[in-house]
């Protein structure tokens, strides 16, 4: 079938330095560094990842974290709960918005 | 409880030269041969490693000995007496009980008082619902009495992932033997008796980093249950048996294997357990470990092959036999029957 996304595309993130190998090389460092061990752990890093691939709802990010929540020892239950992070983040902006609405009401209102 | 095995439903995977030819015949980067570049060998035996049978109170989904109730196997006496008196023969410091359920053998308890009075560290590996029957439920006072270490299995602090690995009801089961444990002071500092879990994941993916693992552990068993214990093992899902069934099935074959050859860690390979331990099946047959012998693949020819002619001079360095589902002990951090090795 015939679609934007394939699941083998992941394997081929790395063509994105054939035209740009400073700039890929740049960020695999960068990657790699920011998702080593630090004042947050890599389980933890791996599960805000994974609430932010949905945020950004990017399919290739979805799969990738889920795997290395669940390789970082996170159990589907603290997973979850990191998607409904995102989702309520996302909800809240946008509702949050709503306030600048009501702001506008009351200007052009009588 | 549990699931049927694949012996009762008469899955083609029951048959060991099939579940070989099934791994053999994956298209992979690399064989384990070619990525080891030498052969491996023994580093002496510091681990007698006994498998006393294939029967077990319950049928995980991941069990790499196909066990269940509806099995049969049960390591004879004259076995047993081989394996004792092969013990009592050398200086290997500690003898490892496991199975099944190895607790359901008629001789368990015999074997536990004839090993510690011969001075050696015994482990039983103990699928902890076993302490839930009947007649088993004064076991933890036996083993403490006898001080045997505990090394237990649990693959999650979350029900649901413990139930969907090892059945219904387990979960609630192993966290009341946990408690009980707890109270004869297994797992708790200070009291010499020590209680180990082992952890395997639950799905088609590699183990965590043991130690921050270990750590996450013991925040949550404490925090949910109140529970202690000492040291977290995590270990590898080997692609055999009934997990490879489960591989093969959900369509997640080769993808894990080729995630077992991209992660293979050299760092690994002086630690694999296979370099100290010896492995004894139900029937007195001789492994490098029971991953080996659970798929039929015997000590390498020319070698002792029967406890019967055991003998530590000819095994202590040993050539190991290897195969494709190795690379479950050499990935990553690699893993082994004492977790994580690198």
């Amino acid at each position: 079938m015939d679609t934007y996304y394939h699941p083998k595309d992941l394997a081929r993130f790395g063509d994105m330095g054939k035209e740009a190998p400073e700039l890929w090389q740049k960020f695999s460092e960068w990657y790699g560094a920011v998702f080593k061990e630090g004042a947050l752990t890599e389980r933890e890093k791996a599960l805000i990842a994974l609430a932010v691939a949905h945020a950004v709802q990017c399919p290739y990010c979805i799969d990738a974290y889920t795997s290395a929540s669940l390789e970082k020892g996170s159990t589907p239950e603290q997973m979850t709960e990191a998607v409904h992070v995102a989702a309520a983040i996302r909800g809240g902006a946008s509702l949050v918005h709503g306030v600048q609405m009501r702001s506008h009401v009351d200007k052009l209102s009588m | 409880m549990g699931l049927p095995t694949l012996l009762n439903t008469r899955s083609p995977l029951a048959d060991t030269g099939t579940q070989r030819a099934t791994l053999a015949a994956l298209p992979l980067a690399r064989t384990f041969e070619d990525s080891l570049g030498t052969p491996l060998h023994a580093d002496g035996i510091s681990v007698l490693q006994i498998n006393v049978g294939k029967r077990c109170n319950q049928a995980c989904r991941h069990c790499h000995v196909d066990a269940g109730p509806d099995r049969k196997e049960v390591m004879p006496p004259d076995v047993v007496d081989a394996c004792l008196r092969f013990l009592d023969s050398t200086d290997i410091p500690t003898l490892d009980i496991t199975g099944g359920a190895p607790e359901l053998h008629p001789q368990f308890r015999e074997i536990v008082r004839r090993a510690r009075a011969a001075g050696r560290h015994v482990i039983d590996r103990c699928n902890l619902t076993i302490t839930r029957l009947p007649n088993y439920a004064d076991l933890p006072e036996f083993l403490a009495e006898h001080q045997v270490e505990v090394i237990a299995s649990l693959p999650s602090f979350a029900s649901r992932q413990t139930d969907a690995q090892r059945g219904e009801g387990v979960f609630e089961d192993s966290i009341a033997a946990l408690r009980h444990f707890n109270e004869l002071g297994y797992g708790v500092e200070g009291s010499g008796l020590v209680l180990n879990l082992v952890t395997n994941p639950v799905g088609a993916f590699l183990p965590a980093s043991q130690q921050p693992l270990e750590a996450d552990w013991k925040r949550e068993l404490q925090r949910r249950h109140g529970i202690t214990f000492n040291r977290l093992y995590t270990i590898t899902n080997m692609p055999i048996s009934r997990f490879l069934q489960f591989l093969a099935e959900s369509g997640n074959l080769q993808a894990y294997m080729e995630k077992l050859v991209a992660a293979f860690n050299p760092a690994t390979v002086d630690g694999l357990m296979c370099r100290y331990t010896l492995s004894v099946g139900w029937d007195g047959r001789l492994y490098d470990c029971d991953f080996n012998q659970m798929i039929d693949l015997g000590t390498a020819a020319g070698l002792p092959a029967t406890i019967f002619e055991a003998e530590v001079a000819a095994l202590a360095h040993r050539r190991i036999v290897i195969g494709q589902h190795c690379f479950g002990c050499t990935a990553g951090a690699g893993s082994s029957c004492g977790g994580s090795v690198s």
